[in-house]
């Protein structure tokens, strides 16, 4: 479904990715870890395809195409989803049209009509539960005075109604008090198919229970340091941060 | 070489003379007596040039240096009005009324359903129906005027509209005012409108302005509105011209204890424009508030102007301003603030926004803020910037493509302007409107926007 090959990116001229090599199958759970900074939250927007960073290196195959060329819209349409890490607020955009339009551009894209009023509002309303969203949330501005676990939340709503093949999940945990992380995480493994995949980043094993990953990668100084199962995580949960520093810099 | 070279000055002043008989055999004694006295005062301030300090962005003189036709006689309007512009705003059931080229029509329908003791009539009409409402109301607040146009419409104005809603009387349907430029010739025209609203009425008045022909105009309007006591009164503009078209609109408001004015100046289409909004807070407890949003495009260039006097205490003024400039397109705007000594606990906000689309648009922006004593809440603020790049790149990566995604994040940017426009069915149509001049949908100047 995605292979990362010997990927290299820069901002403002300075190095951040430092060649990465990732494949994920259709079905398949990866985690990926590691210290602030590190490059994660990097990697998962050039993934989407952000303009801000400059790949400068190496090649990004999705459902066997290049997406060297393709505008983050382009691989929102062919199935791609990041939950940022930092939702964004955007004020005087309501939720409901940014969704209806999102949709149907979807729609549009796989050949479909657009979704009559009424349908589309169905469709809002049974994702939102899936989330137990705050419906009230539903008919204001985009993330606009959300807390941050409505932020998630909201991430994962959007997931939901777009039903992506490939999902990124940005530290979608972090700040989830443990019943945002389960409704979160359940809202996940609800949407989990055979034929879907998903990139679970995050900095803390927790989540990890929840969302039981195949396999544990360690992104240090924007390079995969070690590839493991999930007693990676476990280990190291328990060892620290500090354990992998070292060891890669040894 | 013999020739004469005369100011510009001088050339409207000769204008009136070679046409005085005319101009003041059409209105009532009061409007002419106001005459000689604005003779004077354009001829000492002329037309502002960026000289001065109000005018640093736009200079008049350009707007009026061409030798312009005016129709100092009404040329009867041969199509039937209400034929051609058929308002299809939901549930907007207005009190439709049109003026061409300065003049009020001839064959304005009014009569029906407007509550009792309502007057929306001629104002060449009514400065001889109403000598006493003129005497009282006329150019009261225009004479004062720094601006030498101003005092250049008193001089030429012929005509225009007059509304008179009487104490405690409620006009719940919006009065729409179209006004049209049409004319083989290049034209100048000086508009002239008294709005009286009355002890604890109410009224909600819709311009709109519109060109029918390509040729090069000038609008210089005046408008003189009284909110008396608890009256609420509110003024939408919408302008909607073509590039050669060159607008002054002068607004002069002036508001008793307890009234509550909302103007609100949406500028879609223009060529060059300037709006001058002037807001005397002179009773107790009154409320203004004054919004305006300009989309530009091309060489347009709109200035918005305002000036609001906190004359006496415990008062509030709000203001927004917001401004989405695009391809060379300059933008101005200038709020002045005055309060004076003994306003006291006077609440005075205003902010101006925009947004450039390109290098090469301008945006001019300069709050003057003048506060005579401590107990103030007074906040202005000023941005100009680009389209927020996180949030673009957040709804593309949602699948909506670039160019959706921007009309997306400008229709955004003007909402809050337009959520303050207190009719409904208005403010969904405008809405429209907005949405359809984004995605570069709305006829320039093919029928009128708000009704065809
Ligand atoms: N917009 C940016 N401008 C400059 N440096 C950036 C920007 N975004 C990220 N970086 C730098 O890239 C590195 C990796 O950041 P990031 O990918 O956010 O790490 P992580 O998500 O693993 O915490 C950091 O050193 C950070 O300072
Ligand atoms: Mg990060």
């Amino acid at each position: 479904m995605l292979k990362i090959k010997d990927l290299h990116a820069n901002i403002d001229g300075k190095e951040i990715l430092k060649g990465i090599n990732l494949e994920v199958k259709p079905g398949e759970i990866h985690a990926i870890m590691g210290p602030n900074g590190s490059g994660k939250s990097t990697l998962a927007s050039v993934l989407a395809g952000s303009e801000a960073f400059e790949v400068t290196h190496g090649e990004i195959v999705f459902n066997g195409q290049d997406m060297e060329d393709m505008a983050p819209e382009e691989r929102s349409r062919e199935g791609l989803f990041l939950s940022f890490q930092y939702p964004v607020e955007i004020p005087g955009v309501s939720m409901v049209n940014f969704m209806r339009t999102a949709v149907n551009e979807h729609r549009k894209h796989q050949g479909k009509e657009a979704l009559s009023a009424s349908d589309f509002l169905r469709l809002m309303r049974e994702k939102k539960e899936l989330v137990e969203l705050d419906s009230r949330l539903a008919n204001r501005s985009v993330n606009e005075g959300f807390s941050g676990g409505e932020k998630k939340k909201n991430e994962i709503f959007q997931m939901a109604m777009l039903e992506p093949k490939l999902s990124i999940l940005d530290e979608t945990d972090s700040g989830l008090d443990i019943d945002a992380l389960r409704i979160v995480a359940n809202g996940v493994n609800k949407l989990k198919s055979p034929e879907n995949a998903t990139i679970v980043i995050t900095h803390y094993q927790r989540l990890l229970d929840y969302i039981v990953p195949d396999y544990v990668h360690i992104l240090y100084k924007g390079k995969i340091v070690r590839t493991g199962g999930k007693e990676l995580a476990m280990e190291l949960e328990a060892k620290g941060y500090d354990w992998i520093k070292k060891e890669v810099e040894a | 070489m013999d020739t004469i070279t005369q100011t510009l000055e001088q050339a409207y002043l000769s204008r009136y003379n070679d046409n005085a008989e005319l101009i003041n055999a059409s209105c009532g004694a009061t409007m002419n007596s106001h005459r000689e006295a604005a003779r004077e005062k354009f001829e000492a301030l002329g037309i502002p040039t960026k000289a001065l300090e109000d005018f640093l962005y736009t200079d008049m003189q350009p707007f009026f240096n061409h030798d312009y036709h005016i129709d100092f006689k009404r040329t009867p309007e041969k199509t039937d009005l209400y034929q051609v512009f058929k308002c299809d705003v939901p549930n907007l059931n207005s009190h439709l009324v049109f003026t061409v080229n300065g003049w009020f029509y001839e064959k304005n329908l009014l009569k029906q359903g407007l509550p009792e003791g309502v007057i929306i009539e001629s104002l060449a009409e009514a400065s001889k129906n109403h000598p006493e409402l003129f005497e009282k109301y006329y150019n009261q607040q225009a004479k004062e005027s720094e601006d030498g146009t101003v005092h250049l419409n008193t001089l030429l104005a012929q005509d225009g509209l007059f509304i008179y809603v009487p104490k405690n009387v409620v006009v719940e349907q919006p009065i729409q005012i179209i006004n049209i430029l049409n004319s083989q010739d290049e034209l100048m025209s000086n508009q002239r409108g008294l709005f009286i609203i009355e002890e604890n009425a109410q009224a909600k008045v819709l311009v709109c302005d519109h060109t029918e022909t390509h040729n090069h105009y000038v609008s210089n309007h005046v408008r003189e509105i009284f909110a008396a006591e608890s009256a609420v009164f509110d003024y939408y503009l919408i302008e909607n011209q073509h590039n050669r078209v060159k607008q002054i609109i002068s607004t002069f408001i002036d508001q008793e204890a307890k009234s509550n004015v909302l103007g609100n100046i949406i500028t879609l289409h223009n060529g060059v424009t300037r709006n001058n909004s002037y807001v005397k807070l002179s009773g107790e407890h009154a409320e203004a508030h004054l919004y305006g949003m300009a989309l530009t495009d091309k060489d347009q260039h709109i200035d918005n102007f305002s000036f609001i006097d906190h004359a006496v205490k415990n008062c509030t003024s709000t203001e927004l301003f917001k401004y989405v400039l695009d391809d060379n397109s300059v933008g101005a705007f200038r709020g002045r603030i005055l309060v004076r000594e003994g306003a006291t606990k006077t609440m005075a906000y205003q902010t101006n926004r925009n947004i450039l689309m390109t290098n090469d648009a301008k945006m001019y922006t300069k709050p003057q803020l003048e506060i005579y004593n401590d107990d103030v809440k007074c906040s202005h603020g000023a941005t100009t910037g680009q389209i927020d790049e996180d949030a673009l790149f957040y709804l593309r990566a949602r699948g909506i493509s670039e160019s959706e995604a921007r009309i997306l994040l400008m229709f955004a940017f003007c909402d809050d302007v337009l959520e303050n426009i207190r009719l409904e069915s208005l403010r969904e149509r405008i809405k429209e409107l907005v949405e359809k001049r984004f995605r570069g949908e709305l006829s320039k100047c093919a029928g009128c926007a708000i009704c065809n």
